[in-house]
């Protein structure tokens, strides 16, 4: 795409402007992260002095050593993993299941059921958190994967995108499945599922992450440490003694986000996609 | 003028080719065996759908209900009896003094994050879509933070807001300005909580508005800059009513995700000091689950749910009327 030139003299300021606010949106957005990395490899001196000093002496790993010595890291990610996996599994299962059935098959009261799945997605789950966690408690689910897993397991907004793409798919896929003579679970695996394949594996990198980053349901399910997640378990760092250690605990914190910044950097266009998929299907 | 229905197809073309889509008709002729055997189909919708349907009513509508009849109770959570209070619990909390902080802490960081957020978001938006030099890259690194845990963000701002030890002191120290009590002044730290929240979620935001700009039909603009209208100017006339929809969709998707912001606040504050940064949403964890008061928890849930209904409903309502459709 080329600029039209008769506006080519009126971009000069503006590209310099432009510049600027992309430098200055930068330093905003990537200082506190430098910040973090830099003092995971402080000692308490270089952390607790005035004026602040940027670059550590060394890079040595002790504060990763104390942070994991003090807390059951591996259990924490073991747990996120394990936990992840399966709740985004599931979700994404239970999300193409029911666009399939929405879109495709008959039933009397297909409209009410969809509104009834979109209608959940303005329920939050601190309002419903009290009555669910009496229930995970009475099944005897504290301190277990599946107390973590099940209650947020329904698929809301991920059938809400799948119904979104089945509708645009092409007939002739339909008419090749519908003439194969397949059955509507088959023709969801061999015909759907592989054309969707972007639209799912958009939609999957966004349920990785938010069950990735859960927060309150584990932290409201799990009180033995060996059960937590990285969230949960991260802020132990925080409580463990009166005094913050920054640097341990910025080191935890490095442990925790590092993953999930490797994978934003190595999968941003998909995504970026799945943000964005949400965002203009409105 | 594009349709939001134009929108979502721009990036689903991406994705799927949307020539010969399947009419409703079509649709309806792919599954010809329904006219013999009805219920076939309605046994297969209801092992397709019906699980995900069984979570929705066993951990989402019920508990809706029971929460609201939970608010009836004078309940202790993990209590084996209650006393049923009827309105009490409303009552309470409409004469409890504290109150008006909590519903005053709520509308500030409300409409801080979600205003800030679209503000924001729609300046880092409109720098993205200039032909500059690293704008990706800059996309990049906008949106990152959005993916991080809420509580790893909170925990390393609370380093950066350090009084004596941050970044934000240094810099303020630059100019010769002393650190605010960030940490002990419950406005302060209330400030500080919004920032972080915006922070971390501007990129959402941002990458909404740069998905709806791309969008703006580049003619368009090039007419009025042959027509002398300044950028700015068709930025107000031109670019601003086609961001309609965007507006409107992010108004609901940021408000729901501001009011129900929890990872941050527990992680930085824990609601204080002095409850300067309790939310409502904050506070029905607190009632519930650190003081235990079950049935009370369960009537803020229910008011603050009246609330976001009744404003959700309220701006479908409103901008379906006002937006371009």
């Amino acid at each position: 795409m080329s600029t039209p030139t008769s506006t080519s003299r009126r971009r000069k300021p503006l590209q310099l402007g432009g510049y600027l606010g992309l430098i200055l949106a930068i330093a905003i957005m990537i200082l506190p992260l430098v910040w973090m990395f830099l003092a995971g490899f402080k000692e308490r001196d270089e952390i607790y002095t005035v004026p602040i000093q940027w670059l550590p002496n060394s890079y040595d790993l002790s504060n990763y050593a104390a942070a994991l010595a003090a807390v059951p890291f591996a259990n924490f990610f073991l747990n996120s993993t394990i936990t992840t996996v399966i709740g985004a599994g599931l979700k994404m299962l239970l999300g193409l299941t029911t666009a399939y059935a929405v879109v495709f098959l008959e039933f009397p009261f297909k409209k009410f059921v969809f509104g009834l799945v979109i209608f959940a997605l303005l329920v939050p789950q601190q309002i419903v958190m009290i009555p669910n966690f009496t229930l995970v408690a009475s099944l005897g689910w504290i301190n277990t994967y599946q107390g973590i897993i099940v209650p947020g397991l329904a698929s809301a907004f991920g059938t809400f995108l799948f119904r979104q793409h089945f509708l645009t798919l092409p007939i002739s896929i339909l008419e090749a499945a519908a003439l194969d003579g397949a059955s509507h679970w088959t023709r969801l695996w061999r015909f759907i599922v592989p054309i969707s394949a972007p639209t799912i594996a958009a939609v999957a990198l966004i349920s990785i992450v938010s069950e990735w980053n859960e927060y309150l349901w584990p932290l409201l399910v799990v009180d033995r440490s060996d059960m937590m997640t990285l969230p949960v378990g991260l802020t132990l760092l925080q409580n463990n003694d009166g005094v913050t250690n920054w640097g341990v605990l910025m080191a935890g914190t490095v442990l925790v986000t590092v993953p999930v910044l490797i994978a934003f950097f190595a999968l941003q266009k998909r995504i970026i996609a799945g943000l964005t998929a949400g965002g203009v299907t409105g | 003028m594009p349709t939001i229905e134009d929108l979502h197809r721009g990036t689903a073309s991406a994705v799927a080719a949307p020539t010969n889509v399947a009419t409703p008709a079509q649709r309806r002729a792919f599954t010809p065996r329904k006219k013999k055997k009805p219920w076939k189909s309605w046994l297969l919708f209801l092992l397709f759908a019906g699980p995900n349907v069984a979570l929705l009513i066993v951990f989402t509508y019920k508990p809706l209900l029971q929460s609201l009849y939970y608010s009836t109770l004078q309940w202790n959570l993990g209590s084996a009896s209650a006393i049923p209070v009827g309105l009490g619990n409303y009552v309470t909390w409409f004469n409890d003094p504290g109150t008006a902080r909590v519903v005053t802490v709520t509308l500030i960081f409300t409409v801080a994050t979600v205003g800030g957020g679209m503000v924001i978001g729609l300046l880092f938006a409109v720098l993205l879509n200039r032909k500059l030099h690293g704008r990706g890259a800059a996309r990049t690194v906008i949106v990152a933070p959005y993916v991080l845990s809420g509580v790893a963000v909170g925990l390393l701002w609370l380093f950066v807001f350090d009084p004596n030890f941050g970044i934000t002191a240094a810099l303020l120290d630059a100019i010769g300005v002393a650190s605010p009590p960030w940490y002990n002044d419950p406005q302060w730290a209330l400030v500080m909580v919004i920032i972080v929240y915006l922070w971390k979620n501007v990129g959402y935001v941002a990458l909404i508005y740069l998905a709806a700009l791309q969008s703006v039909p580049r003619d368009l603009l090039e007419a009025a800059s042959l027509d002398g209208a300044t950028p700015l100017r068709a930025f107000r006339n031109i670019v601003l009513p086609l961001l309609g929809p965007t507006t409107f969709f992010l108004s609901i998707t940021t408000l729901l995700s501001s009011l129900q912001s929890f990872d941050i606040i527990q992680a930085m504050t824990k609601g204080g000091p002095l409850e300067g940064t309790t939310t409502m949403m904050y506070q029905i964890y607190q009632e519930g689950f650190q003081a235990g008061r079950a049935g009370y928890s369960s009537a803020v849930a229910t008011i603050l749910f009246a609330v976001l209904l009744v404003v959700t409903l309220i701006q479908m309502k409103y901008v379906e009327k006002r937006v371009h459709y």
